[in-house]
């Protein structure tokens, strides 16, 4: 762990708003918590899903960013095996 | 539910030594947001650390610019509820997050601070942008 830590003794993402992709064309944005053996650990959670949203990924993540995050979901794990690195929301700015 | 007042007072203090006013009633809210002129700046306060650590000093440090909106208020989500959701009220297109800032000009908003622009960065780098959006829409 290093750098500006959000609560002392988590990691460095905790508590910090993420965008991660699923292998199955899920993109989720929420509040990174913890890793664990299930998976990734997000709480207030904007999730577009491939095959049902017509709104493009980049699209969606523009309205993410302008408008604040969607919540649809307060807590969802994104299976460890599936989940692409998360990246802070705020860096696609 | 609401956290004890005890608990809270500093963080309105925080905020109301600066001279920013607290809209406490819906009453309050829609006294200065329901008569727009000008350029009102909007606070929503919170008992999260990115508000204690990053967001009030930030909010802090960009007041002290000579370029600044005419009015500044803060609501206390959590708190005060339902001034709270009459503030977003007039923010309605943007997802409610706290804390937050919203910059209207003549009752529009021209600029808006998510929570996720606060988390993690510092009071500088928050104070920076705010500074940045007043510097583009308080202007004469």
């Amino acid at each position: 762990m290093s750098g500006h830590v959000f609560h002392p003794g988590h990691e460095d993402l905790h508590g910090i708003t993420v965008v991660v992709d699923d292998r199955d064309g899920r993109t989720y944005v929420g509040r990174y918590h913890e890793a664990t053996d299930r998976g990734v650990v997000l709480h207030d959670v904007a999730v577009r899903e491939a095959l049902v949203d017509s709104i493009d990924r980049g699209e969606w993540l523009r309205r993410q960013l302008k408008f604040g995050v969607q919540v649809t979901h307060r807590t969802v794990v994104v299976p460890t095996d599936s989940v692409s690195a998360p990246i802070r929301l705020s860096d696609l700015i | 539910m609401p956290y004890d007042e005890r608990l809270v007072a500093p963080m309105r203090t925080e905020l109301t030594g600066l001279g920013v006013k607290e809209l406490r009633t819906v009453a309050e809210v829609d006294q200065v947001l329901g008569d727009p002129a000008g350029t009102q700046l909007v606070f929503v306060n919170s008992v999260c650390g990115c508000a204690a650590g990053s967001a009030r000093p930030g909010l802090a440090r960009a007041l002290q610019d000579s370029v600044r909106p005419a009015s500044v208020f803060t609501v206390f989500a959590g708190q005060d509820i339902e001034a709270t959701a009459r503030a977003r009220s007039y923010f309605a297109d943007y997802q409610a997050s706290s804390p937050s800032v919203a910059l209207l000009r003549d009752g529009q908003v021209v600029y808006f601070m998510h929570r996720y622009q606060i988390e993690g960065r510092g009071p500088d780098a928050i104070a920076a942008e705010l500074k940045a959006a007043f510097s583009q829409h308080c202007g004469a």
